[in-house]
């Protein structure tokens, strides 16, 4: 590795190491792009990918990031969206459930559906994109469905839990393991024109609040659909959730749920 | 009694945001859904006055009830 640190040093400027070198060090050295990925920021450098995070995102942070294994329950609607923006931010390690294929009609709004391929499995789809955007990112795949069972191994090792499912029992689940593990959990839900987010930290009980007693594993999303920008903005919210959890920073939304009408343009956030 | 009610999302579709309505004493928030025919399984989260409420909790004069549909896709 001191080898490949010292050409890493050698090779930046203005803190930043480019791809291009990012790459002959991976070739020259025999490490992973990831390898390289974790010298560039161990040694206090930016991969220059990175550069318009800086001003939001501080080097020791990004570092923290590159670290930090995130686990998405769901690669569909939102769950795409989720492990895109999880791969650009730098997040290293990202776990994907989902036990299903693209069918014709993800077509409308999951970002790695396209028409050649439907019938092929959506974390792998997952891992062959972000092969492609982030090559430094590891997509650690499950073509699994996500439950009662295999959740605990499913999320160890994870410091974030994003809910990106489509059954109202499962998310139940989810959230009681989480709860179980300690883990933040950020939640996220659609129906036609309509969504909400919310994060929970063990012992809060907002996803009881929200879906209450009842055993209905759809909610109106069944009759509505949904269309292409809702899960897209859901995503995006549940993922800066994410980044804040990871980084401490900020405000989350914990004990808050995030309501969305983007029918009637209303944002309202409800104490539960 | 008199009791505002929200309605939100697709709930408003052929109903209405926010009106106020005329209900006998002991009327429970279950009673206010089956009165607008809102099902039963669509409902999701149920606030009085902006704390979450249960189905079988009665409404008082003055309450604003605020009615939101399930949401469970993803």
């Amino acid at each position: 590795m001191s080898g490949a640190a010292d050409f890493i040093m050698e090779h930046s400027a203005g803190g930043l190491l480019s791809w291009q070198h990012q790459l002959e060090a991976s070739e020259r050295f025999g490490l992973s792009l990831a390898e390289v990925e974790g010298v560039i920021l161990d040694k206090g450098l930016l991969p220059g990918r990175y550069q318009r995070n800086r001003q939001t995102i501080s080097q020791a942070d990004q570092r923290e990031l590159f670290r930090s294994r995130v686990t998405v329950i769901g690669c569909g609607g939102l769950g795409c969206y989720v492990v895109e923006e999880l791969a650009r931010l730098g997040v290293g390690q990202i776990v994907v459930v989902d036990p299903d294929t693209f069918e014709e009609h993800n077509l409308n709004r999951q970002l790695y559906s396209t028409p050649e391929k439907l019938g092929e499995v959506k974390v792998l789809a997952a891992l062959q994109r972000v092969a492609e955007v982030n090559p430094a990112v590891t997509v650690i795949p499950y073509q699994k469905a996500f439950s009662a069972e295999n959740g605990k191994g499913l999320l160890a090792g994870s410091r974030v839990a994003v809910d990106a499912l489509d059954n109202i029992g499962v998310r139940m689940e989810l959230a009681e393991i989480c709860n179980m593990m300690g883990l933040p959990l950020v939640h996220g839900a659609i129906a036609g024109w309509f969504g909400h987010v919310t994060t929970l930290f063990p012992g809060d009980d907002t996803l009881q609040n929200i879906y209450g007693p009842q055993k209905a594993s759809k909610g109106v999303e069944a009759s509505l659909g949904n269309p292409s920008f809702t899960p897209a903005l859901v995503a995006a919210l549940q993922v800066a959730e994410v980044c804040k959890l990871l980084l401490g920073q900020g405000k989350t939304l914990k004990n808050r749920t995030l309501m969305i009408d983007l029918l009637n343009m209303e944002f309202q956030e409800l104490e539960l | 009694m008199i009791i505002t009610v929200k309605l939100f999302a697709s709930f408003r579709s052929g109903r209405f945001d926010i009106k106020s309505c005329e209900y006998p004493p002991g009327t429970t928030v279950a009673d206010v859904a089956d009165s607008l025919k809102l099902p039963q399984g669509e409902l999701g989260i149920m606030m009085i006055n902006s704390r979450h409420v249960k189905l079988e909790r009665v409404l008082v004069e003055g309450d604003t009830l605020a009615l939101f549909p399930l949401l469970g896709g993803g």
